[in-house]
């Protein structure tokens, strides 16, 4: 299993490549529209990236219940299972 | 049983001239932003666009596609009476029927050519040259016009911040000849009809005339796109098609020179672009920033332009990938006339 941790730091990564957003940036609290800058476009982007990346499914219904890094992040966990 | 002749074709088939007709009316985002109430800078940041060719009166679908086929037909080097195919691919001739492709034939003189539309949204050109390289390899025509046309102000709702600000009008042609070698690879093409509703006509023209029961809403039906499932399937999905396009014609993305996909919104491109891991040297088409997304017309508009810029230079190999309305979507490499 990943660790939080680890699974923030991939996330990272990947808003650094789809958004130009500086990784360290990308932390639990920040908001990805309102700290972040990510647009719902960019976001589409993230989801589908990490998607592959973790080998989960966001279904589009629930990209918009995730404001945060923090959310996206437990999102992922829980998928994991 | 009688024998039958069995049609003979070219071995091959490839495009041999490109045209095209931008509109002469030039729109700037400061013209839309206010029936939407939005900004330059949104437009801009979620699609690239800065300006947008909008058709006057006189710019008819059936103008833009005769003065776009000209060009064509003079770059391939011949006359209008040595195409015996007409193919148009449009969405917005609002004449239900007879198609506009016979009055396009006839105006431009060809000797009574076969002339036929067909309705598969952005993703037309590409189905049409597809159709075309089959037709000329198979013996149906020798040299087939195809062409990428659209009107699409007359059924924009000018005041939907989904829609107002990405389309546009214009007309793009290519003429598709016999060749010695492959100059058209196999077509990749396919729709999902489940994901019918994503770009449509708002409504169907019965329910806006209505019946003496129910009186119809008498406006325009205009058109309506969901923008982010769209953005997903066309930005992943189509990028997928792409690499597949290149797959079956054998060419390596190492090989390819330039990538033309459709216009429809520079976000989409990027991420397209990003998603195939496109090397830094292919020269991708981003004509929609200033001509805005005219569907059918858009691959022929951005191709003609690149070869006129030098962008894409005769004997380059080029992807072709359309996209659109249906779901519905072709892609095909070809080689740059």
């Amino acid at each position: 299993m990943a660790t939080t941790e680890e699974i923030r730091a991939d996330l990272a990564d990947i808003v650094n490549e789809v958004a130009g957003v500086d990784a360290d940036d990308v932390q639990l609290d920040k908001s990805f529209v309102d700290d972040l800058d990510v647009d719902s476009l960019s976001m589409v982007e993230v989801v589908v990236a990490a998607e592959e990346k973790f080998g989960v499914t966001i279904p589009d219904d629930e990209v918009k219940n995730l404001k945060t890094v923090g959310d996206a992040v437990a999102f992922i966990e829980r998928s994991q299972g | 049983m009688a024998p039958i002749t069995a049609p003979t074709g070219a071995p091959h088939a490839r495009i041999m001239g490109m045209g095209s007709y931008r509109p002469t009316r030039l729109v700037p985002n400061s013209e839309v932003v206010d029936a939407i109430d939005s900004s330059d800078e949104w437009i801009q940041q979620r699609s690239g666009i800065k300006t947008r060719r909008w058709a006057g009166p006189d710019e008819s679908v059936q103008m833009m596609s005769v003065e776009a086929s000209r060009t064509a037909i003079e770059r391939a080097g011949l006359t209008a009476a040595e195409i015996d195919c007409v193919v148009v691919a449009t969405v917005s001739h609002l004449l239900q029927t007879p198609a506009v492709a016979t009055a396009i034939a006839h105006e431009l003189g060809t000797d009574g050519a076969a002339a036929f539309d067909i309705s598969a949204a952005c993703a037309g050109f590409c189905h049409g040259i597809a159709m075309a390289s089959d037709m000329v390899r198979a013996g149906s025509a020798k040299h087939v016009l195809v062409i990428g046309v659209e009107r699409l102000t007359d059924i924009l709702d000018l005041t939907d911040r989904g829609t107002a600000f990405i389309f546009a009008d214009g007309a793009g042609a290519a003429v598709v000849g016999p060749s010695d070698t492959p100059a058209i690879g196999p077509v990749v093409w396919g729709s999902d009809g489940e994901q019918f509703d994503l770009i449509r006509q708002r409504e169907d023209w019965r329910d806006v005339v209505g019946s003496d029961d129910q009186p119809g809403s008498g406006v325009m039906p205009h058109l309506t796109m969901q923008g982010n499932p769209v953005f997903r399937w066309a930005s992943f999905a189509m990028a997928k098609v792409g690499q597949q396009a290149l797959d079956v014609a054998g060419v390596s993305i190492d090989e390819l020179d330039v990538f033309v996909p459709h216009q429809a919104n520079m976000r989409i491109i990027d991420a397209m672009a990003r998603s195939m891991k496109l090397p830094a040297s292919v020269r991708i088409a981003r004509d929609v920033a200033d001509q805005g997304n005219s569907s059918a017309a858009s691959i022929p508009l951005a191709l003609d332009r690149m070869m006129l810029e030098g962008e894409a230079r005769s004997g380059d190999t080029a992807l072709l990938i359309a996209f659109g309305a249906g779901l519905a979507y072709a892609a095909q490499v070809v080689t740059v006339p």
